[in-house]
């Protein structure tokens, strides 16, 4: 992806938004690149947790907006995995400190001055001012979306939203699906998906067990695991980072490969 | 079971409808009001036609239009 802000998004919650930004802001930093991960859902702090580092917040986005912190002291760096940073959401100010300019000064100077080859921010649920100050930064946008009505009526207004405020690197990342409910004709598949938001998938990522295994313990997945989602992440992680990775054949009833080789026949 | 359509041909279906109505800020209920009215005045110029008569909402291309449809005889 060219866009080096990148707002991780879903409109609906519970999608896995935080799962995936945690996962592909580890996954490009084993690639190579300086990431920062923000979380900006204020009043519900998450990524700490998804990712193990909670015991060692000590400032947060909000003190940095406010001068009470530098954004170096705020920044966590993840000891598992060299130029991994995460700067977390204020669990207990209010949410109305989140100034979208101030935020948007923030992503650049990160980008700019401390040398981040790529920000991740980790949008809030809901299509209000959470998720648009998620967005004043953005250069792209990673739409995450579950194989299910709801995720992706929402996924289509959030899509909407992006394109209202000019941000037009959007791709999909199609979370949970199940290849087997697919193949007998019980789930969305990826074409499905696809041909209704009319969005290109950068990921596809099975449903797995280990997503809530590693998020007990703290790990990131991506690290550690060799399990399909892992593996989907990493995969992931390659095509942001620009790397072409054909998608693998999840076992779906077409034949996820054909579907996909037909979508990207052009490339 | 595999004489059974799978359930996700009703969510495509579906979300196609609801994304229709969504993309053009129409509520479905409105719709159903507008039709109303229209067969409404169609009936007093076309008393033969009410048969076959139909206003839907039809994705063409980028756009979304409104589609009536009266058979003429």
């Amino acid at each position: 992806m060219k866009a080096r802000a990148i707002v991780v998004t879903s409109g609906k919650g519970g999608v896995g938004k935080t799962t995936t930004t945690a996962n592909l802001g580890a996954g490009l930093a084993r690639l190579g690149e300086k990431v920062a991960v923000i979380d900006v859902d204020v009043g519900l702090r998450n990524l700490d947790v998804v990712m193990g580092l909670e015991g060692r917040v000590v400032f947060d986005l909000i003190d940095v907006l406010e001068g009470r912190a530098k954004v170096r002291q705020a920044l966590i760096r993840d000891k598992r995995v060299e130029n991994l940073y995460l700067l977390p959401a204020s669990q207990t100010k209010d949410k109305e400190a989140l100034d979208p300019v101030r935020f948007q000064e923030l992503v650049r100077h990160l980008l700019e001055e401390e040398g981040f080859d790529r920000v991740l921010i980790d949008s809030p649920a809901g299509i209000e001012k959470g998720f648009q100050t998620a967005a004043t930064p953005a250069e792209g946008a990673l739409v995450v979306v579950n194989p299910e009505v709801a995720s992706v009526r929402d996924a289509d207004r959030i899509i909407g939203l992006l394109e209202a405020r000019e941000i037009r690197e959007n791709l999909l990342v199609i979370n949970r699906l199940r290849p087997k409910m697919v193949s007998r004709g019980d789930m969305l598949s990826v074409e499905d998906v696809v041909e209704i938001l009319g969005l290109k998938p950068i990921g596809i990522i099975p449903e797995d067990e280990q997503v809530l295994v590693s998020t007990n313990q703290g790990e990131l997945l991506v690290l550690k695991g060799t399990s399909p989602a892992a593996i989907a992440f990493m995969d992931t992680a390659r095509r942001i980072h620009g790397e072409e990775v054909p998608f693998r054949d999840l076992d779906e009833a077409q034949g996820l490969m054909a579907v996909l080789r037909r979508l990207f026949g052009g490339r | 079971m595999w004489w059974r359509k799978g359930s996700k041909e009703k969510a495509k279906e579906r979300l196609k409808l609801v994304l229709a109505y969504d993309r053009a800020k129409l509520s479905p209920g409105m719709v159903e009001n507008l039709k109303r009215d229209l067969l409404e005045v169609l009936r007093r110029y076309f008393p033969a036609q009410e048969e076959g008569l139909s206003v839907a909402l039809e994705e063409r291309g980028e756009r979304m239009v409104l589609m009536a449809d009266i058979p003429l005889k």
